[in-house]
């Protein structure tokens, strides 16, 4: 079992998906800081898994990509997630898949069982190419900057 | 905020690429087309092995898939010893299988109650399910949880185990570091019982998929990590035979590649292995199976929830043996010096058989890799079963339709490529 921890740091998604990797090539950017009282995890986003890393968590960040349609690419989006503002009756858009599944479903699937963190920001960044490779597009990864900025300002916030 | 909260959902898109489709044509009342677009084979991943050392495919592998991350390491390990005639010891072989138990149990207990269960019970999803009934949930996150402190302590972590190698592994786990998962297995071993007494309640609708079952199997155990091939009609083949049998081609009706076994329909995954293995069940597996009123063999695709869950003791319960008569493997990885040739793989992902082919030059450099998942071997066998459900229930209106046919689809847990609104459904009722 995970001893309470004040801070975790969630980087969601595939390096081998390009853009996608933002959330982990965060996590590693954050991970060589040391910070104290921070732990830094990445996932692929699949639910059981994003409770078990925010389980007793003050404050969860979670970093992930995100597609816009008509997007900026590198774009930062940042949502503060309160329980008192998820709608009753979500539902899960319709999965046939354990692999289909995502953080949608894992911050509603928490609320029902009671399992949010106490604080819970989600980072998004628009995405270029989300296509088959390693490395991120220069729009995002020019991003990442600023995002360790701001996702560095959230955790000292907590 | 809700608004905000969907938004996200679009995130899991960002992980995949194309968008699933289901097309159904009815022609004067008889299905005349199905066509399911569900899958992308790990082509990128074929050819970014090319020109990889032989001793990294492992680590490159396990990145295919986020739910199965051992069994691609397990099939690449195979065939690559295989090729540098390297035969690891039986002590390396029992942590092998170890790993691969916890990944059963994880993968498991995440389909049965994340995403099967809620079919059964009314619930349009887990939320729902968990909004009444917490405590079931809790037992099945329980669960999952258990297998993924079996990857942790022998695999490095829960996703993309980091500590196998081809040989072995960096590092074997002490005999002490093990005993604290077996407590934990224990009380595992209780929950994945309550949940096969839980699913065999459910009501199944009568259904029996009729095609030949394909899985790996190895005399006196149930097959996971490695063996031959076999079909439930009386086909046998070692791994290197499997492209010979198995065998992708067009098809007139569908735009996806077919697998054929000897030019028939096949289906690999729980049902066919239960049918083909289930005589090698452990006691307590063989009798959750007895409680939950399965025989010797199941072809009806709802019942899968209760393979699965019956897979899940028969894991947990060979994990514990394991753990039991645990040597430490010493050194831990046997050396995989370089070799050329051509080496095949097969080892039972939870969705079913999962085939590797690799060759390899004089310096071990990979020229040409093969994958073949268990996916894209069921897509026939899962349209087929889809023209079945479509025709009927080819009354119903559009909406109902796509329920049925998404319930049918999660039958089989296919890994898919694309999937948050993934079921756009078209009837053209001709």
């Amino acid at each position: 079992m995970s001893r309470p921890r004040p801070a975790v740091l969630i980087g969601v998604g595939n390096p081998y998906r390009r853009d996608d990797g933002i959330g982990p090539a965060l996590a590693a950017a954050i991970s060589e800081l040391d910070l104290p009282g921070v732990t830094v995890l990445t996932s692929d986003g699949e639910p059981s898994r994003l409770l078990e890393a925010w389980w007793r968590a003050s404050l969860a960040v979670v970093v992930d990509a995100v597609r816009l349609d008509g997007g900026v690419p590198g774009r930062i989006h940042r949502h503060h997630v309160a329980a008192e503002d998820l709608a009753d009756g979500w539902m899960s858009a319709n999965s046939a898949s354990t692999h289909g599944l995502g953080i949608a479903d894992a911050i509603h699937l928490a609320k029902a069982m009671d399992q949010l963190p106490e604080r819970l920001v989600v980072f998004a960044v628009e995405t270029d190419d989300i296509g088959y490779g390693e490395h991120l597009s220069p729009p995002v990864r020019a991003s990442l900057v600023e995002l360790t900025h701001v996702v560095l300002a959230e955790l000292r916030s907590g | 905020m809700t608004h905000r909260t969907r938004d996200l959902q679009v995130s899991a898109l960002a992980r995949i690429e194309g968008e699933g489709a289901l097309r159904i044509v009815a022609t004067d009342g008889q299905v005349t087309d199905v066509q399911l677009r569900i899958y992308e084979p790990p082509r990128f991943f074929e050819a970014f092995l090319r020109g990889r050392q032989h001793t990294e495919v492992t680590d490159i592998t396990a990145r295919i898939c986020g739910i199965c991350p051992v069994a691609y390491q397990a099939s690449a390990w195979q065939a690559i010893e295989s090729i540098c005639a390297v035969h690891v010891d039986e002590p390396i072989a029992a942590l092998r299988r170890l790993l691969y138990c916890g990944e059963w149990i994880s993968s498991h207990a995440l389909h049965i109650y994340l995403l099967h269960a809620p079919d059964f019970l009314g619930y349009p999803d887990v939320v729902a399910l968990a909004a009444d009934h917490r405590a079931i949930v809790e037992r099945g996150l329980r669960l999952k949880k258990a297998g993924n402190a079996v990857l942790e302590a022998i695999g490095g972590r829960a996703i993309h185990p980091v500590n196998t190698r081809v040989g072995g592994f960096y590092r074997a786990p002490l005999k002490t570091e093990l005993l604290s998962l077996g407590e934990i297995l224990r009380r595992a071993l209780e929950d994945a019982i309550a949940t096969t007494s839980w699913v065999a309640g459910f009501e199944f609708p009568d259904s029996e998929i009729d095609c030949d079952f394909l899985a790996v199997t190895k005399p006196g155990e149930y097959a996971i990590e490695s063996g031959t091939v076999a079909s439930a009609r009386g086909l046998t083949f070692p791994a290197e035979n499997f492209p010979a049998h198995v065998v992708e081609h067009q098809v007139p009706h569908s735009t996806a590649l077919h697998a054929t076994l000897d030019g028939g329909l096949f289906l690999t995954g729980p049902l066919a292995r239960y049918t083909i293995n289930s005589a090698a069940l452990s006691p307590v597996a063989r009798q959750a199976a007895d409680a939950a009123g399965l025989g010797a063999t199941c072809a009806n695709p709802y019942r899968s929830i209760v393979v699965r869950a019956v897979e899940t003791v028969y894991a947990i319960t060979e994990a514990l043996r394991i753990i039991e008569s645990y040597e430490r493997p010493d050194p831990s990885f046997v050396p995989v010096p370089p070799a050329a040739g051509d080496g095949h793989g097969v080892s039972e992902a939870p969705r079913g058989l999962l085939y590797h082919r690799y060759r390899l030059d004089p310096d071990g450099l990979i020229e040409s890799a093969t994958i073949v998942p268990p996916t894209s071997q069921n897509q026939a066998a899962i349209e087929a079963d889809l023209r079945r459900a479509a025709e009927a229930g080819l009354r119903l209106p559009d909406d109902e339709l796509t329920a049925v046919c998404e319930r049918t689809i999660r039958n089989y847990d296919p890994c898919i490529s694309c999937s948050a609104h993934f079921l756009r459904l078209q009837v053209d009722r001709r």
